[in-house]
């Protein structure tokens, strides 16, 4: 009786004990970590020597074949380039927010967001998976939850860490949540993935402008992505029943994803004012030159001794300098006495009305010329 | 019984004979399966619609014949695939041993040395995987998934226009003893 039914009764026994496994992972919110971590481990020396013979291997053609020494310098320079992206980006938010002496002070002070590098190794099981796996793990100091970036935007967070690789949950899988700002009108909304190349952002209300084109950065509100990281572009915008649609291009995934930035510590930088700019060359105008500066700024006279008035900022302070002068109030001193601000010093120091002395002889006055009226011309 | 019949269902017990493998073929191929489908999208991405890991067990179920082996050898590769992922470990666990068991018990009836049946078993397991993932994803963890049929439809011939010729290179690593 019992081997009659002794196929059924192992599946049974099978799904059963899976069952009590999900069950088990879905009522604790743990994870099974040894069995990940026995896999993870088994396989991603595989997976990073598949990774190293395929570069290797289709490098060496690429190198040596193809383009001898300009593939090697193209690397660099695009190592080189990410760099300054990332420098660059910092020094744009905080020159927007600052002026230029806080901005470097600040820059002094603090370094940038701490990140190691990272190699994709690796994408997740099952048919159009969305996590990958770096060759960065827990030797390497990565923990879960922390964010994955490009030097061009979000890539996504750890979600698993192993000995030497980790997880990422990528920013398009449908479990991905990020909290965003829009840059322009500074709307704060909830970046979704959809499980396809474009990402969500929800819970933004149908009265609230959001325009095409408008970028998305973090808001650093999830604890996870420091605030002022780029998300993504605005491609799609359309009122929705309660909120309204929109749909991004993540701009972390738009060049594929090879190498990665982990980000150890965060640092949280201002969203940067006004429209990125735009890819390729820009006009740049030539700079201020120093003698004019000097005289207007440093310098408030003219070599005739008449100050410069070149902005309506030092037309105002001197039209109330010389309000205080002709009322004899002088300004940064305590006293209870204010001036009058309605007061026009231009009327004061010149005569109001023409004076008339009635000993002179009245001026004269021209009688008008008359004038013939004009009459029209007839064409025959 | 019509012509077709005699070709695709088992009248003959020669022809339903078990197919043995040597033990680490079974541990060698669908961790190969498993690197692939990790490593390959990287580069090739239209291939992760490709899911060698079911080709595999359902190859190895249709060729042993065993249901109690297939289902063993089906949670295996599943429960693999599920750490590997970032749900729930058990969902691919769950699926793939209905699928072991399945192709096991359908490979008593069919001749699975028939090109036809390889093609048409391999599209209706793809199609019971995904479905039955989605199920298990909507109905026992609560995920708001959809299901796109169409999708499922066109990968599933692509996986059984793949899984032919792989059926035919793994025939190569029976036991000829």
């Amino acid at each position: 009786m019992l081997s009659r039914y002794r196929n059924l009764a192992v599946l049974v026994l099978v799904v059963a004990a899976q069952l009590i496994l999900v069950a088990y992972q879905v009522r604790t919110s743990q994870d099974v970590t040894l069995l990940r971590v026995w896999t993870v481990t088994a396989v991603s020396p595989l997976a990073k020597g598949l990774e190293v013979l395929r570069s290797s291997t289709l490098g060496l053609a690429e190198r040596y074949f193809l383009l001898v020494g300009v593939n090697q310098e193209n690397l660099a320079l695009r190592a080189e380039l990410d760099r300054f992206k990332l420098e660059n980006q910092f020094l744009k938010t905080e020159l927007s927010t600052a002026d230029r002496a806080r901005s470097l002070s600040v820059f002094q002070e603090h370094s940038r967001s701490r990140t190691v590098a990272a190699r994709v190794i690796g994408t997740g099981t099952g048919a159009n998976s969305k996590v990958v796996f770096i060759d960065r793990g827990k030797s390497d100091g990565v923990m879960r939850g922390m964010a994955v970036i490009t030097p061009d935007g979000i890539v996504g967070k750890i979600t698993f860490v192993f000995p030497n690789a980790a997880q990422v949950l990528l920013v398009t899988d449908p479990t991905f949540a990020a909290g965003v700002i829009s840059q322009k009108n500074r709307v704060p909304g909830t970046l979704k993935g959809l499980g396809r190349s474009q990402v969500q952002v929800d819970w933004v209300q149908n009265e609230v402008k959001v325009e095409e084109g408008e970028w998305f950065f973090t808001s650093g509100d999830d604890r996870v992505f420091p605030k002022g990281l780029p998300a993504g572009q605005v491609k799609v915008v359309k009122a929705g029943l309660a909120f309204k649609e929109i749909y991004l291009d993540p701009s972390g995934l738009m060049r594929g994803l090879e190498e990665v930035l982990v980000v150890l510590e965060g640092i949280h930088l201002a969203i940067p004012e006004g429209v990125l700019p735009p890819e390729g060359p820009i006009f740049v105008m030539p700079a201020v030159p120093t003698d004019v500066t000097k005289t207007s700024l440093q310098n408030p006279t003219a070599p005739d001794g008449n100050p410069v008035l070149a902005t309506d900022a030092d037309r105002l302070r001197e039209k109330i300098r010389r309000i205080g002068e002709l009322q004899g109030v002088h300004f940064g001193t305590a006293g209870p006495r204010l001036p009058n601000f309605n007061m026009d010093p231009a009327q004061v120091t010149r005569p109001t009305q023409p004076v008339y002395i009635p000993s002179e002889k009245p001026p004269e006055v021209k009688p008008a010329t008359p004038v013939e009226p004009v009459k029209p011309s007839v064409q025959p | 019984m019509s012509e077709l019949s005699n070709q695709i269902l088992i009248d003959n017990p020669r022809r339903s004979k078990i197919s043995r493998y040597r033990p680490y073929w079974l541990v060698v191929v669908p961790l190969l399966a498993i690197l692939f489908q990790v490593n390959i999208p990287l580069f090739f991405r239209h291939l992760s619609y490709l899911e060698l890991p079911l080709l595999v067990t359902v190859y190895f179920s249709l060729m042993r014949r065993e249901p109690v082996t297939c289902t063993l050898i089906g949670a295996a590769i599943g429960l693999v695939q599920d750490s590997m992922s970032n749900h729930y470990i058990g969902i691919f666990g769950i699926v793939k041993t209905l699928v072991g068991y399945f192709a096991a018990s359908v490979s008593l009836r069919f001749d699975v040395q028939n090109t036809t049946v390889r093609l048409v078993l391999s599209f209706f397991f793809f199609f019971f995987h995904q479905f039955f993932s989605w199920v298990l994803s909507r109905g026992l963890l609560g995920q708001n998934v959809n299901f796109d049929l169409l999708q499922t439809l066109l990968f599933g011939a692509f996986n059984a226009l793949v899984a032919v010729p792989l059926f035919l290179i793994l025939d190569r690593l029976r036991d000829r003893t």
